[in-house]
């Protein structure tokens, strides 16, 4: 690995790292199932290697990327503060790189807009695709410049390990400031597009998932308040912040957009 | 019929169901779940989130024995065990425990007493609205379980005020179901099982139709 690199630390209580049990036991994973102790218990039948992700769409060279190409890329640790929907959070220092750094690989061409990512729907390895919670395979979205974005990384590890399957191992996204469901596991496909791409939960329940799902304590869910949080392992609720706190590096990107609508 | 529940009533079952030890029996396995929820509090088996864990284990609780109490009567019926009615009471009044214990955790260290969020969510999220209708139903039927209290109501006053029991049934199936994230099955169980035991009471079979009167209560 290369030095450590730990974004905007600014309040160092507020930033305390999750114990990793907890991290690694209380985990939202549907393909597992869908209880909080589900994906720990049941993501074993998980097969990590070999694994491929297939970069495609709108690039000059569409390639095949195998698991030994993404660890080849320069890892460096990140520590983000992951807020979930359902109103938890916690502070994860992942192991990963830019995801910027693998798409300029594959030349996105002018007709690129968006990013789309897919998981591995395998019934044979998931036991939790027998339920229709959601239609799979998994899938979600980002815009071009979303995705670009320094802090959207492709995270293989954590705590300075291999990413546990449950986690969403070999290979999941993270992008710290919209909600954890954004950030998607265990990926075989990444498609660059013209179109803004479905996402899973907004396609189960448009009126509560949007596409962009920055998280925003003014924009409640319509069936829970955002404005507060805890951090897994503390007792009382905290604040939520704009953007989960990253809104220095990220509002930019919303300019002039009506992030109430835009939710 | 008449007969054979006569023969039954002298049974072993039946003669357990009478004895002595039966209610206090009963009483202790109502507290089994919170003593299992306190087990896994010290132990740290409530996991990663152990408040929300809570709030799930006792409203869940609170759901299952309201179901167990009213298959109390079909069962009665089914089973010719009259024995049976006078466990109702006990097992309607541990549905109400957890479901004041799902509603204390939920106030007092979900949300830290912060009375403005709970009214908020009260009148704001429909599934926090239902499952609160569902919790006002069952204090007040809790409050008038006396036999005090049926006496000063009369009798079919108060069989009219305890069939909400079915309404706080429903509203607390409604708030499973709606309070999940995607198409989740288990909310569907409870429902389908409450919606069993209404149809059961609806049901003429040639035994109940001699057992009516009572069995609509």
């Amino acid at each position: 690995f290369q030095a450590p690199l730990t974004v905007s630390p600014k309040d160092p209580k507020m930033d305390a790292q999750t114990p990793m049990k907890s991290a690694t036991s209380y985990n939202n994973f549907y393909e597992f199932g869908t209880d909080k102790t589900d994906p720990s218990e049941n993501a074993g039948t998980l097969r990590t290697r070999p694994w491929e992700i297939a970069v495609d769409g709108d690039v000059g060279k569409p390639t095949t990327f195998g698991i030994e190409d993404l660890l080849a890329f320069p890892l460096e640790e990140r520590v983000y503060r992951l807020r979930c929907v359902e109103g938890w959070s916690m502070v994860i220092p992942w192991v990963g790189f830019p995801l910027a750094e693998l798409l300029k690989r594959v030349d996105p061409t002018g007709n690129a807009k968006y990013v789309a990512f897919q998981t591995l729907s395998d019934r044979s390895q998931m036991p939790g695709l027998k339920y229709p919670v959601l239609q799979w395979p998994y899938v979600e979205g980002l815009r071009m410049d979303e995705a670009m974005h320094p802090l959207t990384i492709l995270a293989v590890g954590m705590y300075g390990e291999t990413l546990p399957n449950q986690n969403g191992a070999p290979v999941r996204l993270v992008v710290p400031w919209k909600y954890g469901f954004k950030s998607i596991k265990s990926i075989v496909r990444i498609t660059l597009t013209q179109d803004q791409p479905p996402t899973s939960w907004n396609r189960s329940q448009p009126r509560e998932y949007g596409f962009y799902s920055n998280v925003n304590p003014e924009v409640d869910h319509p069936r829970w308040s955002q404005a507060t949080e805890r951090r897994v392992g503390e007792f009382s609720r905290r604040k939520t912040l704009p953007f989960n706190g990253y809104g220095e590096e990220v509002a930019s990107l919303y300019a002039g957009m009506d992030l109430r609508k835009n939710y | 019929m008449a007969a054979a529940q006569k023969n039954l009533a002298k049974g072993p079952v039946a003669r357990a169901l009478a004895s002595r030890w039966a209610k206090p029996a009963v009483f202790v396995l109502g507290l089994v779940p919170l003593g299992w929820m306190v087990w896994l509090g010290v132990s740290g088996g409530l996991g990663a989130e152990p408040v929300a864990e809570a709030v799930r284990q006792s409203g869940l609780w609170a759901l299952r024995l309201l179901l167990v109490a009213l298959a109390v009567t079909p069962l009665r019926i089914l089973t010719g065990q009259a024995g049976l009615a006078r466990f109702r009471r006990m097992i309607g009044l541990f549905a109400f425990f957890y479901a004041l214990l799902h509603v204390s955790v939920y106030v007092g260290v979900d949300q830290f007493f912060d009375w403005a969020a709970v009214w908020k969510d009260i009148v704001k999220r429909p599934y926090i609205t239902v499952g609160m209708g569902a919790f006002v139903i069952l204090t007040a039927l809790a409050a008038t379980s006396t036999n005090g209290m049926v006496r000063r109501l009369g009798g079919r006053r108060w069989k009219a005020l305890h069939k909400a029991v079915f309404l706080a049934g429903a509203a607390g199936c409604v708030h499973y179901v709606m309070l999940v994230k995607g198409w989740q099955y288990p909310p569907f169980v409870y429902a389908a099982i409450l919606l069993g035991l209404v149809a059961l009471r609806y049901t003429k079979s040639p035994a109940a139709g001699r057992l009516s009167p009572s069995y609509r209560t």
